[in-house]
């Protein structure tokens, strides 16, 4: 049995019945996408795959079968960054074998051209569900990227003070941006006090401990005196029971503290207005 | 090789360095800098490595060493204008360079002097 002359039959088949399967295999695509996509759209869509596969089917130009898998990777990418699910974007493909199943299962001598054409439509099923799970994973590492932009503040809290609120889990990653954008703004404000604030790190360990030290000698470097505040009770009871040492930084309870601390150092004093 | 030029303002030696380091550059700078210290009796120096771009633990430890030899001589040295990468290289290879004060420009680093002195 001769798979391409299988194929061309199978092609042959697809062109004189595609108003038909074409009808059926958007009527399947549609109710599966529960009404997220108008008839009209999905069948213009199908439409554009249908000549693809029967033109990759015929094997009359090498370059159908690359544009067909071109064209479903592009579908299945706007699929999963418009949040289709996984069934529902491989569905495209797969109802589209039920569909001339439908046809060809009275006729029984079409079933060996039907097996060769249900490998290919696996085969190009299983392609559209990769490019599905590789579009997923793009999104998800912009979406880390983005987070990771938005969670490193560098604020101005006076004149010559700056403070970074840190929020969240602090890995080598994070360090670094936090490290790079702290450093960078001291250069640019001329600030000779930074604030690390603590109080939304979740657990202070010897990792993290490492992470914040490195951070603070970084900013001697440049001149600037570090304080770190916002220590909760349970966060302070950890570091002593770590055996943590933070030498020679001064640590605080809260941020007003530390303030008040870089106020102090930098000769400023804050006091009550007189009566008006 | 090329020479860093040592410029004596009052009693501070300031030193800009304007080159891209190298090994020889920086031992000569260290020997240069010891002989003006006992000439001219300076109490400060500032060194400025705005323009430097690329340290190495070498270079790190020679300034370093440049602190330690200047407080022999009583003098105190400040290290100004260290750029975030420069600095962030210092830190991942472990100098903290503990016996160098920095300051964040020379403007600092000269209040920094006359206000200890």
């Amino acid at each position: 049995m001769d798979v391409d002359s299988s194929q061309g039959r199978m092609a042959a088949y697809l062109r004189d019945h595609q108003d038909k399967v074409v009808g059926r295999w958007s009527e399947l695509v549609v109710a599966g996408l529960r009404g997220r996509s108008s008839p009209a759209e999905v069948r213009r869509e199908l439409e554009d795959l249908y000549s693809l596969v029967i033109r990759a089917l015929s094997g009359a130009d090498e370059q159908a079968t690359g544009e067909l898998r071109a064209a479903l990777a592009e579908l299945s990418r706007s699929r999963a960054r418009n949040g289709f699910s996984p069934t529902e974007t491989a569905l495209a493909v797969f109802a589209l074998k039920d569909a001339v199943y439908e046809l060809v299962a009275d006729t029984a001598e079409l079933a060996p051209e039907y097996l060769v054409f249900s490998r290919t439509m696996d085969d190009l099923g299983l392609h559209t569900f990769e490019t599905y799970a590789a579009a997923r994973e793009e999104i998800i590492a912009d979406q880390a990227e983005a987070m990771l932009e938005l969670s490193t503040p560098v604020i101005r809290l006076w004149e010559g003070v700056i403070a970074v609120p840190l929020v969240g889990t602090l890995d080598s990653a994070r360090t670094q941006l936090v490290m790079e954008k702290l450093l960078e703004t001291l250069v640019a404000t001329g600030a000779d006090h930074a604030v690390l604030d603590i109080t939304g790190v979740p657990t202070v360990d010897t990792e993290v401990a490492q992470h914040l030290l490195k951070t603070v000698s970084a900013a001697r470097l440049l001149g600037a005196e570090c304080i770190i505040s916002g220590i909760r009770p349970q966060v302070a009871q950890t570091i002593v029971s770590l055996g943590i040492e933070f030498g020679d930084i001064a640590t605080k309870a809260t941020l007003a503290d530390a303030l008040a601390h870089a106020l102090r150092r930098t000769g400023q004093r804050v006091e009550k207005a007189g009566p008006a | 090789m090329e020479r860093v030029p040592i410029l004596k303002i009052g009693t501070t030696l300031f030193v800009s360095i304007q080159i891209d380091l190298q090994d020889e550059s920086v031992v000569q700078l260290q020997e240069d800098l010891a002989d003006e210290l006992v000439a001219t009796g300076a109490r400060g120096v500032i060194i400025d490595i705005t323009a430097v771009e690329i340290v190495d633990s070498f270079i790190g430890r020679m300034l370093a060493m440049i602190g330690s030899i200047s407080r022999l001589f009583d003098a105190e040295t400040v290290l100004v204008g260290m750029r975030p990468a420069v600095a962030i290289t210092l830190t991942e290879l472990g100098l903290s360079l503990r016996g160098v004060r920095t300051a964040l420009n020379a403007e600092k680093g000269l209040e920094l002097l006359n206000g200890s002195a």
